[in-house]
């Protein structure tokens, strides 16, 4: 038997090496492209007065996304009190009651569809539900679509955190006398409290560039936001109009919009980050 | 508690329950007060049985120690008496577990109740994530109402039982996972006490720890058993030997000798507890 030439082993080596750091720096690049292309194109529209002042028409100066920002985050706000209690709920459910049975396993397949539902159907399914039987979009709508889109997400990640909790753990709190919800509150959520979060700010980072779903519900809108049954400003969906429209101003504001939401969710992933390395230290 | 021997042996007549698997020396012997009587108890996890007909006698303010090789059943002898096997899906138990002559695994038993009465000690230190104090104040919570003072004493009481005050009573608010290991498992045998428990169960207590910490927890359970009832699981044959009053033996899900702890590692009944202590299987 021949032994297998050195050099053919090490050239081989040094191939996977070089390609698969080369697809390594072609994801790295890509991020840092778009990250780029957003902040040189956006920084400009970053000012006060984008932050503060209602959209101008098109030629004046002056004009922001204060209304937009504001909606945005009321919208977020009311997702995430619709979805995170329900989607926790539901987590709790399958780790510590569904467990293995028929229920739970159908419930965690329906979650990793919805998971995997384009985000467009679930604003086409609100649209239908409540702004045709209400006659008009709203915030309200908008919320409770990108509740719908955090909840499999809420769901099955708080699921994964408390299935990490050791069952021993879990008898301690019981052997006490316990009752099993003071001890999923009590100890189990405390156990698993960091975790809990991230899904939790993972779920928001994935709603707040979500535009489709928002496009169909609560729609957009020049004003302040007053009321959550009218149609609200938000950033996704004036992302949408504005790059579309045929003026510079609109478009820089646009990009100023889409710096914003970027520096958002980078900011809430390397929060979430932050939170699991403190937590592990 | 003590009571004459005739008292007893009249008791011991009437006990509606079969001695058959108590050695005959240990049943002439029987001069404990019986704390928790098993009958006829069978265990399966689905479909497979892992307990077979057992029953035990374990005494009064005495340590009774469950030995035999892995797998054989002994700890899920032991989740029967506070019921906590019941957390799993299809783990389910027949028979009777007698705890003061009431079957514990009636429908209609507290389980709360029950569980504050049987406290239960686990192979690894379970610290709850939370200060030493809120360990142990965390039991007493959910069973009296309590004021701040009188919380404050019962919490220290808990933990001079468990020999831990002296370690612990300058980083009360220090969270319990910074304890050492055996440090941990003292907190949770102060948690389980600080409830007034009637009985412990200790699950293998000692073997997460190292055998300095071991050395003082056997000792602690010297101490323990003078106010509690204490059924302890080991894989330590020694451990058995060093503190238990009686000893039973398991093989296969069965209960193959129960005795005092003295008879059965010196002149066992059965062919294999001789075996087994000897070290010949297991």
């Amino acid at each position: 038997m021949k032994h297998r030439s050195l050099f053919a082993r090490r050239s081989i080596d040094m191939a996977i090496r070089v390609l698969s750091s080369l697809a390594a720096l072609i994801g790295i690049a890509m991020l840092g492209w778009i990250l780029g292309t957003v902040i040189l194109k956006g920084y400009s529209a970053i000012n006060w007065e984008f932050f503060t002042e209602l959209p101008a028409p098109p030629g004046m100066p002056e004009g922001g996304l204060a209304n937009a920002i504001i909606g945005t985050l009321l919208i977020t706000i009311m997702a995430v009190l619709i979805g995170v209690p329900i989607g926790l709920a539901a987590g709790v459910w399958l780790a510590e009651f569904g467990q293995q049975s028929k229920t739970a396993e159908a419930i965690r397949f329906a979650a990793n569809l919805l998971m995997g539902t384009p985000s467009i159907i679930i604003g086409v399914f609100v649209y239908v539900v409540m702004v045709m039987t209400t006659g008009n979009f709203s915030g309200t709508a908008g919320a409770v679509s990108l509740a719908i889109i955090m909840l499999p997400i809420v769901a099955r990640t708080a699921e994964d955190m408390l299935a990490l909790v050791p069952s021993a753990l879990r008898e301690a709190a019981l052997a006490l006398g316990v009752p099993r919800w003071k001890a999923t509150l009590g100890i189990v959520f405390r156990a698993a409290r960091t975790g809990l979060l991230t899904g939790t700010l993972l779920a928001i980072a994935r709603v707040s560039g979500e535009t489709a779903p928002l496009l169909f519900t609560a729609l957009n809108s020049p004003f302040w936001p007053e009321s959550f049954n009218e149609p609200t400003a938000n950033l996704t969906v004036t992302i949408f109009n504005y790059a579309m429209s045929p003026y510079d101003d609109w478009q820089t504001l646009a990009w100023g919009a889409s710096l914003l939401i970027a520096a958002s969710v980078l900011g809430t992933t390397i929060m979430t980050r932050g939170i699991l390395w403190y937590r592990s230290r | 508690m003590i009571q004459t021997a005739t008292a007893i042996k009249n008791e011991t007549a009437d006990r509606p329950f079969p001695l058959s698997q108590v050695n005959k020396e240990t049943q002439e012997g029987l001069l404990d007060d019986i704390k928790i009587a098993t009958r006829d108890l069978n265990f399966y996890y689905g479909e497979q049985q892992a307990l077979f007909d057992n029953s035990l006698q374990v005494a009064t303010n005495k340590v009774t120690a469950i030995i035999g090789p892995s797998g054989c059943g002994k700890s899920t002898h032991l989740r029967t008496y506070n019921r906590i096997f019941e957390l799993y899906r299809g783990q389910r138990v027949t028979g009777e577990v007698l705890l003061d002559g009431q079957n514990i695994l009636d429908a209609n038993c507290d389980v709360l109740e029950l569980r504050r009465k049987v406290g239960m000690i686990f192979q690894k230190p379970t610290p709850f994530p939370m200060s030493v104090f809120d360990n142990v104040a965390y039991g007493l919570k959910q069973h009296y109402h309590i004021n701040r003072s009188e919380l404050r004493g019962r919490v220290e009481t808990a933990l001079r039982q468990a020999a831990l005050w002296d370690d612990v009573k300058d980083k009360l608010n220090q969270p319990g996972t910074a304890l050492s290991g055996g440090q941990q498992q003292r907190l949770c045998i102060a948690r389980a006490v600080a409830v007034e428990p009637e009985i412990l169960l200790m699950d293998e207590p000692t073997s997460a720890v190292d055998p300095i910490a071991t050395a003082r927890i056997e000792e602690l359970i010297d101490n323990l058993k003078l106010r509690y009832t204490i059924v302890i699981v080991t894989h330590n044959m020694q451990q058995a030997a060093r503190i238990s009053d009686y000893t039973a033996f398991f093989y296969q899900g069965r209960i193959i000798e129960f005795g005092a702890t003295k008879k059965i590692f010196t002149k066992p009944d059965n062919q294999q507890t001789q075996d087994y202590i000897t070290g010949r299987f297991g």
